[in-house]
């Protein structure tokens, strides 16, 4: 067996899926920014005719997000940390480097029927699983072609026992292919009408209430296996290597992982509380999301305790800024959601602006912020170039800190009063506010909101340009840094 | 303690899927066994109605408005009865939504008017000032799409033995046999009620646009 400090690892697919990741991720955000815009001023509904409302954007928005920014960070850092973590080298595997770059293929062709479909309207309504049959059977290729690569892989491994991202990776594959396919079980029209109608067309094999179990079995666990497992799996790997600390506790990465993984899948009643969903499933959803604050907690503050000793990284490595405050607004949301998650809260919070509000503080200052900090961790070791611009890091960490925190705050409030304003009666029982009032009074927020968007959006800018430069024009670097980024 | 474990890849994703599969037995599979009946008397979608949930589901109006009353009295109050499991057993996909920017729609057609729905989908501020609803005027041209509504009807009846009568068979005669006898008598009464006389001259001549087959849809949710 070779020494494994002498093998090569070949980033080549991991650079595809970080230019993807930064693409995607201005095009997801940019969206975002507009729709948010258009809660405030309206008449920005009308940039594109039918295909520029509010409604029509809105899923194209939240998939250009998390399935082209998220995933494409996930994947650029699964194809990079797999091989050094597992000690294998994609060169050594031509078939899988093969099927690894015939799979990105794959997901640009997915990406790209995905935006048009959703542009034209064509969905099949649930939430994050808009995809009608069709793209479906290609989003199941791509994802067991993903399975069978990252098996391959651990199967050539050299070292023996799997490092705790892999732990993540793996249950990332398994949770998503359970509950996806699970998900979007649905019959095709075409083959059962005698071949009438639109082709891609088809109806959901669950009806009802059913359907929407299913559903947010999915939509709460897509959070959890896409949002959650493979971003701490990123943290886990970038951390360590970016500070030069060991992680801080095996015991308790092993305690947060099997609690996790146990827990998670039961909370997803939580997004059907005081529905027409069986009483007993609603509470259980209720109790095991406030359990999923311990598993969540493990993690986190595993990685703040990695940090040990060392905190004056801190003020020195803007990376380590990012992972740090990312591991911070990923206890605040995971201690936010087991609140909306307690009935009596949910009552109020539930259909209101909180609830965004709270998706955002987690995605914008956790899964965005590791993806950032991953994505420029790789890049001088993919480029085998020095980071561009320290600077430029440091602005971007400051201005898109402050607009996650325009974004939750205005969300809170507007949230609260609108739900509150919902069920206020004046002294002789009746409903004091006709609907209408409660959306005006949102004005002044929705406006924070969006400023807080445009800030985090101006941040994508100056790290797409930050990456650019980085991969283009940074300083040639001789050998590869061990662990803090060079940056210029 | 469990390095064995991590030594054995196969082994440990068994566990991993073992463990998260657990709570799906548990909390998933039982409500299937009884699967959410109807409730008395509720009759499946016409097909123009189903042609209208199309137009819903295209025009993503779930992004802003839920379709599920919750069993409050700030919520009766403004909506009327709370939801019931056995109203949705025909509902393929459920849209209860998530979000509400605007109010509910469960009951709507207990309060609103087709010609109310006309002018506010042409311009939502000339009957809500403050509106912050954009205009969905394209539904007033864009034709709605019949056969595929009557596709999903033909497919929940053979598959899901959804109580359609004798008129709803496959194949483009039925098709074009019902879409004359049935949905477009259907159109025309909405569109008299709509007021706007493109749209009536629209279906007078055999087109149904968006508008039409969506006010069917509104109109049936009580």
């Amino acid at each position: 067996m070779q020494s494994s400090a002498a093998l090569e690892y070949d980033y080549s697919v991991a650079k595809l899926y970080m230019w993807t990741a930064v693409i995607f991720g201005i095009v997801g955000m940019t969206i975002g920014v507009l729709i948010a815009s258009q809660l405030a001023f309206p008449e920005l509904n009308y940039l594109m005719g039918e295909y520029g409302t509010f409604s029509r954007l809105r899923p194209l928005h939240t998939n250009v997000v998390v399935y082209g920014f998220t995933i494409s960070g996930i994947m650029a850092s699964f194809y990079y940390s797999a091989q050094r973590v597992l000690k294998v080298s994609l060169a050594e595997l031509p078939f899988i480097n093969f099927l690894a770059k015939f799979q990105f293929v794959a997901y640009l062709i997915a990406a790209t029927l995905l935006v048009l479909s959703l542009g034209m309207g064509i969905t099949a309504s649930k939430e994050y699983a808009q995809m009608e049959w069709p793209l479906d059977i290609l989003i199941v290729v791509y994802w067991v072609i993903w399975g069978i690569n990252m098996f391959a892989m651990i199967g050539a491994r050299r070292e023996k026992a799997l490092y705790i991202s892999m732990w993540y990776y793996i249950a990332c594959f398994l949770g998503v292919a359970m509950l996806y396919l699970f998900n979007n079980m649905e019959v095709p029209t075409i083959f059962f009408s005698g071949g009438l109608g639109a082709w891609y067309h088809s109806v959901s094999m669950y009806a009802g209430t059913n359907d929407a179990l299913v559903q947010w079995w999915w939509g709460h666990n897509a959070v959890a296996f896409v949002f959650t497992v493979p971003i701490i799996a990123m943290i886990y790997y970038f951390l360590p290597k970016e500070s030069g600390q060991a992680v801080y506790s095996y015991k308790l990465s092993l305690l947060s992982f099997w609690g996790l993984m146990f827990v998670y899948l039961w909370a997803g009643g939580h997004h059907l509380l005081w529905s027409t969903v069986p009483d007993w499933m609603q509470t259980m959803g209720s109790i095991f999301s406030v359990v999923l604050i311990l598993p969540s907690w493990g993690s986190a503050i595993n990685m703040l305790l990695t940090m040990k000793g060392e905190w004056n990284q801190l003020t020195e490595n803007p990376l380590i800024k990012f992972m740090v405050l990312a591991s911070t607004f990923y206890m605040l949301s995971t201690l936010e959601g087991p609140i909306q998650a307690v009935k009596s809260v949910n009552a109020i919070a539930h259909f209101t602006d909180w609830i965004p509000g709270h998706v955002h503080d987690g995605v914008l200052g956790w899964v965005a912020f590791m993806v950032f900090a991953a994505l420029m961790h790789m890049a001088p070791r993919a480029f085998k170039r020095e980071i561009y611009s320290k600077s430029l890091l440091e602005a971007q960490f400051w201005i898109q800190t402050t607009g996650v925190v325009l974004y939750f705050t205005s969300m809170w409030i507007a949230g609260i009063t609108q739900g509150m304003m919902w069920r206020a009666v004046d002294e002789y029982g009746n409903l004091m506010y006709s609907f209408i009032d409660t959306v005006s009074v949102l004005h002044p927020y929705y406006t924070i909101r969006a400023i807080g968007g445009l800030l985090y959006l101006i941040g994508v800018f100056m790290f797409a340009y930050n990456f650019f430069m980085t991969a283009t024009a940074g300083r040639k670097l001789e050998q590869e840094p061990q662990f803090r980024s060079p940056m210029a | 303690m469990f390095h064995w474990l991590e030594k054995n890849p196969f082994l440990f994703s068994v566990g991993v899927f073992i463990v998260i599969a657990f709570a799906g037995l548990i909390e998933i599979l039982p409500n299937f066994a009884e699967a959410a009946r109807p409730i008395k008397g509720l009759k499946p979608y016409t097909v123009l109605e189903l042609a209208g949930k199309e137009v819903y589901k295209k025009d993503n109006c779930i992004a802003c408005h839920s379709q599920l009353i919750r069993p409050f009295k700030s919520e009766t109050d403004r909506y009327g009865k709370y939801s019931l499991s056995g109203e949705y057993a025909y509902d393929r996909p459920f849209l209860w939504g998530s979000k509400r920017t605007g109010p509910d729609l469960h009951r709507v057609g207990n309060y609103r008017t087709p010609d109310w729905h006309a002018n506010h989908m042409w311009d939502p501020k000339s009957v809500v000032p403050d509106s912050i609803m954009p205009a969905y005027k394209h539904q007033f041209k864009n034709v709605a799409d019949l056969e595929t509504a009557y596709a999903e009807a033909v497919t929940v009846k053979n598959v899901f033995n959804t109580p359609y009568g004798d008129e709803i068979q496959p194949g483009k005669e039925a098709y074009e046999k019902y879409l004359k006898e049935k949905a477009l008598p259907e159109a025309l009464e909405i569109a008299k009620k709509m007021k706007n006389k493109e749209v009536l001259e629209m279906v007078q001549k055999g087109q149904i646009p968006e508008i039409v087959a969506m006010i069917a849809y509104l109109d049936r949710l009580k």
